[in-house]
């Protein structure tokens, strides 16, 4: 017994007791079966989204795999001529998608980060009520929230005749999504950065304060350098929940090319014209690398806001 | 061959486009230096106050915006939404409870109200259960990062393309035709002469819109839960495998109980989720063919059929369901926060 376990130890001086347990040539299969079964869907997209249209119908996408006839001409037609029987290709979508991601991922971020500080270091009556209060609307779904919202930017807001709000013409604009993106992501992202801020130095703290600074300078100074890799975190998520949104630039920006992003479009179009497999996969692809370039490239910070949100620390 | 004296069409749209698109960034960069431009300003200004007024005054700089942009875009609408919901299609009657009635008794809503739950029950356990199978084998293999990114990767894809990408995977034609669709293939190859349009068999369907939201949500539960299991002290693990247990027993007894609160939380959060999500069932059926659900069915009252009152009510019953996970979660954060 204990000669077996001391055997496998050699093999894996870290592993504990049960990932041996766990851990044979069957094990390592099923992982790559997963994995490859994991894969497999979005190269099918993209392969199709590189082979011509004839082909595309004519057979599965395998058949490229053999005898390949690959190029970038879907790319060319999706994105500037269309062909999806409107005038423009989905250039305009992608700007927009870009356009409203930007300011929707700066916004809260800035905003989330101050009210995190001033609910940990400017102590005041409340502020855990407050707190929780914050924490507790991460419960209300947005679909709770949209009727109402999208009321107050198209109408303003009245108490009887007393108009609170003016009603404003935001048509054509990005501020309603941007606003909704922001209020959205707000309780989140004060409970990330809260946890992060309230574990900061106290010493460092006092010692600023001791030195003179206000909390305005401190928060610049000391907070926002040191939180660095909180804000990176949340900044790729908010990032990517923004480009990937789809309920939110429904409602807030409709279809038309001044506003909707790819995410809005392509639903449209996979109802629409789900028989052009070549057209939609190449807009897919194009609506998905943007999210994979950041996700693969910035993968340690994600991973390590993923944990915050949901594992101690 | 000249140059031509007129750019040919396609490229005029793209310069177009081109021109479009330095517009629209030039009014995002705007909008973001406005943004940091007068936060500066009133940092400046309100850093210079003194004595007593400088706390107050930081509290309101520091939690003023967060405080009304929550009041404006969550708490307030949270209230009109239950409001609406008591009234009639547009909003000008009083009618109590009749649209929950509605909801409750219509037979359309109810097989709603039903794949929803099923939604709820079958997309998180297989999402968590297979993550958690897979947190405990991929740690011990060579390459193991290569695996996890993959299997992470569609977390970063929108369910909207993740719909798309399935949608062709589930693409179906006639017998005869040759199949573009990867799954018929595999049927045809496994000996199933004439595999049916997955899109329209029922509750199949169903089931498959679910294994999208599982695609997307298992590298989420693999990298949380594999974290956790890190995290367990090694003399825990130790002790119980010096008392003699071994394997699956360890598994069962000492690795889940130890990493319960992180399973409950992911598998919470992925419930959350999926009684959100409207991506999927809107992109691949339009909640057409019996595939319809809670999240979906709730936007198109609201606004496919402009039935504020219907659509609030199904946003109430929606936020109802969430409650008890969410709280369950708040409630894990105070214990934390208790012991910090």
């Amino acid at each position: 017994m204990s000669g077996r376990i001391t055997d496998k130890r050699v093999r894996a001086p870290h592993g504990s007791p049960v990932r041996k347990a766990f851990s044979s040539p069957l094990a390592s299969v099923f992982v790559i079966a997963v994995t490859v079964l994991w894969t497999i869907p979005t190269l099918g997209l993209l392969v199709t989204s590189l082979r011509p249209k004839q082909d595309v119908t004519a057979n599965g996408w395998w058949n490229a795999l053999l005898h390949p006839d690959l190029g970038l001409d879907n790319y060319h037609t999706v994105l500037f001529e269309g062909g999806f029987g409107v005038s423009t290709g989905l250039m305009p979508f992608l700007v927009n998608s870009l356009a409203i991601s930007v300011p929707a991922t700066l916004f809260p971020l800035v905003l989330a980060a101050m009210a995190a500080y001033g609910l940990a270091w400017v102590r005041f009556r409340g502020s855990d009520t407050v707190f929780f209060a914050v924490f507790a609307l991460q419960v209300v779904p947005i679909q709770m929230a949209l009727i109402p919202l999208l009321r107050l930017f198209s109408g303003g807001a009245h108490l009887g005749s007393l108009t609170l709000v003016p009603a404003v013409d935001l048509k054509g604009s990005y501020a309603p999504v941007w606003l909704a993106h922001t209020m959205f992501a707000l309780p989140l992202a004060v409970f990330l950065l809260h946890n992060f801020i309230a574990q900061l130095p106290r010493d460092l703290m006092e010692a600023a304060v001791v030195d003179g600074a206000s909390h305005f300078k401190i928060f610049r100074s000391i907070v926002l350098p040191l939180c660095t890799p909180a804000l990176a975190s949340f900044a790729i998520f908010q990032f990517l929940w923004v480009w990937n949104d789809l309920l939110v630039a429904l409602t807030f920006a409709g279809g038309t090319p001044e506003v909707a992003p790819m995410t809005v479009r392509l639903a449209q179009l996979s109802g629409s014209f789900g028989g052009r497999w070549e057209l939609l996969t190449a807009g897919a692809f194009l609506s998905i690398i943007v999210p994979l370039i950041v996700f693969f490239s910035l993968q340690r910070y994600f991973v390590r806001g993923l944990l915050a949100g949901s594992v101690k620390g | 061959m000249s140059v031509p004296a007129t750019p040919s069409p396609s490229a005029a749209l793209a310069s177009g486009a081109w021109g479009d698109a330095a517009v629209k960034f030039g009014n995002s960069l705007g909008a973001v230096a406005g943004f940091l431009g007068i936060l500066l300003l009133v940092f400046l200004a309100a850093g210079r106050a003194r004595g007593r007024l400088s706390r107050p005054l930081a509290v309101a700089v520091f939690l003023g915006p967060a405080v009304v942009l929550l009041s404006v875009g969550l708490v307030v609408p949270l209230v009109r939404t239950v409001y609406l919901s008591l009234q009639n299609d547009d909003g000008t009657r009083f009618v109590g409870g009749e649209n929950f009635g509605w909801a409750l008794s219509t037979d359309s809503v109810q097989k709603v109200l039903v794949t929803t739950l099923l939604w709820l029950v079958v997309a998180p356990l297989v999402a968590t259960g297979l993550g958690l199978v897979l947190a405990l084998l991929v740690d011990r293999m060579r390459g193991q990062a290569v695996y996890k990114s993959l299997i992470f990767m569609p977390m970063a894809i929108s369910l909207v393309g993740a719909s798309i990408i399935f949608k062709f995977v589930y693409e179906s034609r006639g017998a005869g035709q040759p199949q573009i669709g990867l799954l018929s293939q595999l049927a045809i190859a496994a000996g199933w002469d004439d595999p049916p349009n997955w899109m329209l068999s029922q509750p199949l369907n169903t089931f498959l819109l679910m294994a999208v939201m599982v695609w997307v949500q298992t590298g989420f539960a693999m990298v949380v839960l594999s974290a956790a299991i890190k995290a367990i002290p090694h003399e825990v693990t130790e002790a119980a495998r010096l008392d003699g247990a071994g394997g699956v027993r360890l598994f069962w007894y000492v690795t889940v109980p130890m990493i319960r609160t992180t399973l409950v939380v992911v598998l919470t959060t992925i419930m959350i989720i999926t009684l959100k999500a409207f991506d999927i069932v809107r992109t691949m059926t339009g909640g057409n063919f019996g595939t319809q659900v809670l999240a979906n069915e709730m936007y198109s009252q609201s606004f496919v059929q402009f039935n504020t009152g219907r659509g609030g009510a199904l946003a109430v019953i929606l936020f109802l369901a969430v409650l008890p996970l969410v709280a369950y979660n708040i409630v894990q954060l105070r214990k934390e926060r208790r012991v910090r």
